[in-house]
């Protein structure tokens, strides 16, 4: 696998479009870092940077789209090849996914500036983002070093970061329960708990394009959602502690 | 047809077998195969050029051989209807059967065998005769025509299913040689076609055509895949994973690895097929 191209612009090209994928990737972990402290520490004009370095992460992706497609139509890559060109383009897609949840928190974070504070959850959020950026720090490191065994481990990691999201919805429940005037705040704040917990799910199927990358094979087993807020059954079962919080 | 495929036996690089592995990877066998080598090596004197190479054909399959210059692909194409016989150096063993009949028996006729394992070459190479003629040919030698009624329409069935007979059926008379190129090697293929073969050998039928009667033949290889099995040696990869359900890589006279297409081309499991098939240095 560590031969090089006999074409060497062909290999040039493929690292070319390497680089812009670890670039982008640099960009957002940025982004997330950079919401979840304007959220932390009500910083509006970080929120605001936030929010304009956006356009950056979108055009590499469009760049990254367009050399793939110009390389598949070139140059007929197979294989490995193949496979890297396949999941840079869905790579790119989640990375630009992943900026604009960033860029929706820093939206959020302007408009919760104007409203009471939530005791506790900007630091369950930090602690969250701080989970997710780790997350996709590995999966990047994973991508460059066609690493199997860590893009499986970043798989396994997202059930974590499920279960704060899930503590926070019962949190934020509780909080709206207890008087209506957090209900703004809260909203706001789960939407923002939520944008982090589908971050998530996006650096997972980063990690799963690793393995399809490295082995040509899509991960078989189907991973953990922890994420139970959205199911009957839990939602019926979560119910007394609703009502507990709320007495 | 034969002899002017007649020459000096390719040059063929020395056998590394330390990089090579034992045996094949992939599935060799298929159910109900038509043709079935086995251990077949050959020799050029005192050269090895292929050894140890295992391999079914299926009945109605297109299976595409694969690999770098002097590999041995088309010295294994060459032995499943016995063209190596013509190369007065070169000695074959082990085992080719087709539907179980051992093509290298003492009392094998090479001429009928030809007939039901029928060969398209590189260069189109009509007779220097008429298309009819051309088509003729064959079934006239083979004694498979009743009267000339019988042959028109075993020559017109042949054009038709060679996918000629629109663009010629009003010039049956004119030389094949002032065809096109495309022409030309469909009037081949209509050839080897009209003696009703078992198995189609291809070696590189395309890399004399432009982009469109590549595309012409490539489509007949398609259609004539419901009949025949079809083995075509080529070295466009593209050609290979356009035409053909299983792919065959070979690499310094062995048989490296065998299997599906779609699965060869997107995860090889061979660390020379990745490497030729990427283009990288095996």
């Amino acid at each position: 696998m560590s031969d090089l191209h006999i074409v060497s612009q062909f290999q040039s090209e493929l690292d070319a479009i390497k680089a812009k994928i670890i670039k982008m990737g640099g960009l957002v972990e940025a982004s997330i870092v950079g919401a979840s402290a304007s959220l932390y520490n009500r910083d509006a004009e970080l929120a605001e940077h936030v929010r304009a370095s956006d356009a950056a992460i979108d055009t590499l992706e469009q760049q990254i789209n367009d050399e793939a497609a110009r390389v598949i139509a070139l140059r007929s890559p197979n294989a490995e090849d193949l496979r890297l060109l396949l999941t840079v383009i869905k790579v790119s897609g989640n990375l630009e996914r992943i900026a604009d949840y960033s860029k929706n928190i820093a939206k959020r974070t302007r408009v919760l500036l104007e409203l009471r504070s939530i005791d506790g959850s900007p630091a369950a959020l930090r602690r969250m983002a701080r989970e997710v950026e780790l997350m996709l720090g590995d999966a990047l490191n994973a991508y460059v070093q066609q690493d199997q065994a860590l893009a499986l481990s970043v798989i396994a990691r997202d059930e974590a970061v499920d279960q704060i999201y899930n503590t926070l919805f019962r949190e934020f429940l509780t909080f709206m329960m207890e008087d209506p005037r957090n209900i703004t705040a809260c909203m706001h704040l789960h939407f923002i708990a939520k944008n982090i917990e589908r971050m998530g799910d996006h650096v997972t199927s980063i990690a799963e394009q690793v393995v399809f990358y490295t082995s040509g094979e899509k991960p078989t087993d189907e991973r953990t959602k922890a994420d139970v807020t959205s199911s009957d059954a839990a939602l019926s079962g979560m119910k007394p502690t609703w009502s507990t919080g709320a007495e | 047809m034969i002899e002017s495929q007649k020459g000096a036996p390719p040059e063929m690089p020395d056998i590394d077998l330390a990089k090579l592995p034992n045996t094949t990877i992939g599935d060799i066998y298929v159910e109900n195969p038509r043709m079935t080598a086995r251990q077949v090596q050959v020799n050029y004197g005192d050269k090895t050029a292929i050894e140890g190479v295992s391999l079914d054909i299926g009945g109605c399959e297109v299976i595409s051989f694969i690999g770098p210059s002097g590999c041995g692909k088309s010295t294994f194409l060459r032995c499943l209807n016995r063209m190596n016989d013509t190369i007065k150096t070169c000695k074959v063993s082990g085992d080719i059967r087709l539907n179980g009949d051992d093509i290298y028996a003492p009392d094998v006729d090479v001429v009928p065998l030809r007939a039901r394992v029928g060969m398209v070459f590189q260069k189109p190479n009509p007779f220097p005769k008429s298309i009819f003629d051309n088509v003729a040919y064959g079934p006239k030698i083979h004694g498979l025509a009743e009267d000339r009624g019988h042959m028109k329409q075993i020559v017109q069935e042949a054009l038709e299913r060679a996918g000629l007979w629109s663009e010629v059926h009003n010039r049956l008379d004119d030389p094949g040689t002032g065809l096109s190129g495309g022409q030309q090697q469909r009037l081949c293929i209509a050839r080897a076609i009209a003696v009703s073969p078992e198995i189609i050998l291809m070696d590189e039928p395309c890399s004399a055509l432009d982009p469109i009667a590549t595309a012409r033949i490539e489509h007949l290889i398609h259609e004539l895949s419901s009949e025949y099995s079809i083995v075509i040696v080529t070295h466009s990869l593209q050609q290979a994973a356009r035409v053909s359900k299983r792919t065959a890589y070979f690499h310094l006279g062995r048989l490296v690895e065998v299997g599906l297409t779609d699965r060869l081309f997107m995860k090889p499991q061979h660390e020379m097929t990745n490497n030729y098939i990427t283009g990288r240095f095996g």
